[in-house]
């Protein structure tokens, strides 16, 4: 596979992508599984669905979107998506966690419209519902460099209020920390990390990238910082065997890296049960 | 802003939900130094009241001032130390060491877009050393007992060197021989540092000796005063106002009979 690597743009494109979402996504992930927010990955996910499709389907009836790439769609229709589900959480103040169903509903809703209407897509969307190797194109690369850059620069100037609004929110707003405009930035940038993560994992299994290398990490981290390294380690360990089977096997990588983090996680979980 | 020795400063302060009345023409002064019980039954509006004094919840009526200016204007919220009702409650299985909770205290303090330092790291442990917990500085939050971990949420209040801490009945969900040495520790946090404390509570013997001055409230304020005087009311007044009948404990007795 190295080889191959040196040899096709492809590769180096899918490897390089696979890398860089291995680190933002679980980073980015484990604020959002101590928020208890993991379904709000879900959720968004099938809001870019409903944006990829509509790409799709536009691009056959419209030039302009022929030549667009179906990410930006993807990801914008993600942005919005957060922002209606923070919308609804302020509605629904009681039930705030309403606002995931109805978010994720609707983008399944809208997807389901707009494949129906191109009469399907193949094997293009089947490559955005589970990831795949081949179709990462240098474009897409550039697209994850640039969030990432933006993700960890975020993470990294934000970390103390990040950290703060997880642990204890009451407390973060009484300390003066602007909840508001800090989630609506955390929401948009988790929409960003699930367009950017599509190409290699999937639609369906972003959430996972993101939730996965986190529920392990939290089980042998005792620092938040710990939990952090970890979660990017598992996230790393998961793409690398995940890109590598899926190029021998010809599959697609979603379902091998997703695969690779249950087992990362079972390995950790039976590992604490034997030490405890 | 101009000198003053009061700390908080609520007038006429009356709040509704819906049409319940929760808090009516509540006024009320704590000063540098004082430690504030304010005590009253379920309902009393005790909770409300320390939500509207934290800026969480905007009065009906009345005014608030902080720090001797009022409460829209109020940015130094690192004067204010907050030990809550939830700290109790938080996720036992939430990865972050003590140290890194403590911390989390200096965040407002230090600012946005800036990063901890070794400075930030040692003020944190000073304030471990006050809670007599810089030994378990690296051990996970959650593998401390209730008591402990309340200890901690007591150093995260005080590490930016707060003039005024509030607290939310702190000692639920701790055992009663830890609370003893929660309050003992409260009451020497308030003589030798010289900081105001506002304290809620439902353990009215346990902190009515510990206290300074006391506050019973009931929706509004049946009581203010300092401790001397609030020994003076009869138990057939408490009772009144706490709507239960209450005795007095002595010695080794510590709760209110209902």
């Amino acid at each position: 596979m190295i080889e191959a690597i040196f040899t096709y743009e492809f590769l180096q494109n899918a490897v390089l992508s696979g890398l860089i979402i291995g680190l933002i996504a679980p980073m980015l992930g484990l604020f959002i599984v101590v928020r208890r927010m993991a379904m709000i990955s879900d959720a968004l996910s099938h809001v870019a669905l409903a944006g990829i499709a509509g790409s799709l389907y536009l691009s056959q009836q419209v030039l302009f979107f022929a030549a667009l790439n179906p990410v930006y769609l993807g990801m914008g229709a993600a942005v919005i998506g957060s922002l209606l589900i923070e919308r609804l959480r302020r509605v629904y103040k009681s039930f705030e966690e309403l606002a995931i169903p109805i978010i994720l509903s609707a983008g399944i809703g809208f997807g389901a419209i707009f494949i129906s209407l191109a009469k399907g897509f193949g094997t293009d969307l089947v490559g955005y519902l589970f990831g795949s190797v081949s179709a990462v194109s240098r474009q897409d690369l550039y697209i994850v460099i640039f969030i990432a850059i933006i993700v960890i620069a975020f993470i990294y100037f934000l970390y103390k209020e990040l950290f703060s609004l997880a642990f204890d929110p009451e407390y973060a707003r009484v300390s003066g920390i602007n909840e508001r405009v800090i989630q609506a930035a955390f929401m948009i940038i988790t929409a960003l990390v699930i367009g950017a993560s599509m190409r290699i994992v999937g639609i369906l299994l972003v959430s996972s990238l993101m939730t996965l290398p986190v529920a392990a990490a939290i089980q042998v981290a005792k620092s938040y910082r710990g939990a952090l390294v970890y979660s990017v380690v598992f996230g790393e360990i998961a793409v690398i065997i995940g890109l590598i089977s899926a190029f021998y096997l010809d599959i697609a990588p979603g379902g091998t890296i997703v695969v690779t983090s249950v087992f990362i996680l079972l390995l950790v979980l039976l590992w604490k049960k034997v030490r405890s | 802003m101009y000198m003053t020795n009061s700390i908080i400063n609520l007038e006429h302060i009356s709040h509704k939900f819906n049409h319940s009345v929760a808090l009516s023409d509540v006024s009320l002064e704590v000063k540098q130094g004082e430690f504030w019980a304010l005590i009253g039954p379920n309902g009393s509006g005790k909770s409300t009241l320390l939500k509207i004094i934290l800026g969480l919840l905007k009065p009906s009526q009345g005014t608030i001032e902080l720090f001797g200016g009022p409460i829209d204007s109020f940015n130094q919220q690192q004067r204010i130390g907050y030990v809550s009702q939830k700290s109790n409650a938080f996720t036992t299985q939430f990865p972050a060491t003590v140290l890194e909770v403590v911390k989390s205290g200096l965040t407002s303090k230090k600012g946005l877009f800036k990063r901890f330092d070794k400075e930030d790291e040692q003020q944190a442990l000073d304030a471990l050393h006050v809670v007599k917990m810089a030994d378990r500085k690296d051990e996970s939050i959650g593998d401390l007992s209730g008591g402990q971990q309340q200890r901690v949420f007591i150093a995260r209040a005080l590490v930016s060197h707060p003039d005024l801490l509030i607290m939310d009945e702190p000692t639920v969900g701790i055992d009663r021989q830890n609370v003893e040495s929660f309050y003992s520790m409260l009451s020497e946090l308030n003589r030798e540092y010289g900081i105001a404390i506002l304290l809620v509570t439902h353990e009215i013997d346990v902190v009515t000796k510990l206290a300074t001055h006391i506050a019973c409230l009931n929706r509004s304020i049946h009581f203010h005063g300092v401790h001397a005087d609030y020994e003076k009311m009869s138990e057939a007044e408490l009772s009144g106002w706490y709507g239960h009948p209450i005795r007095r404990l002595h010695q080794k007795e510590t709760e209110p009979v209902r």
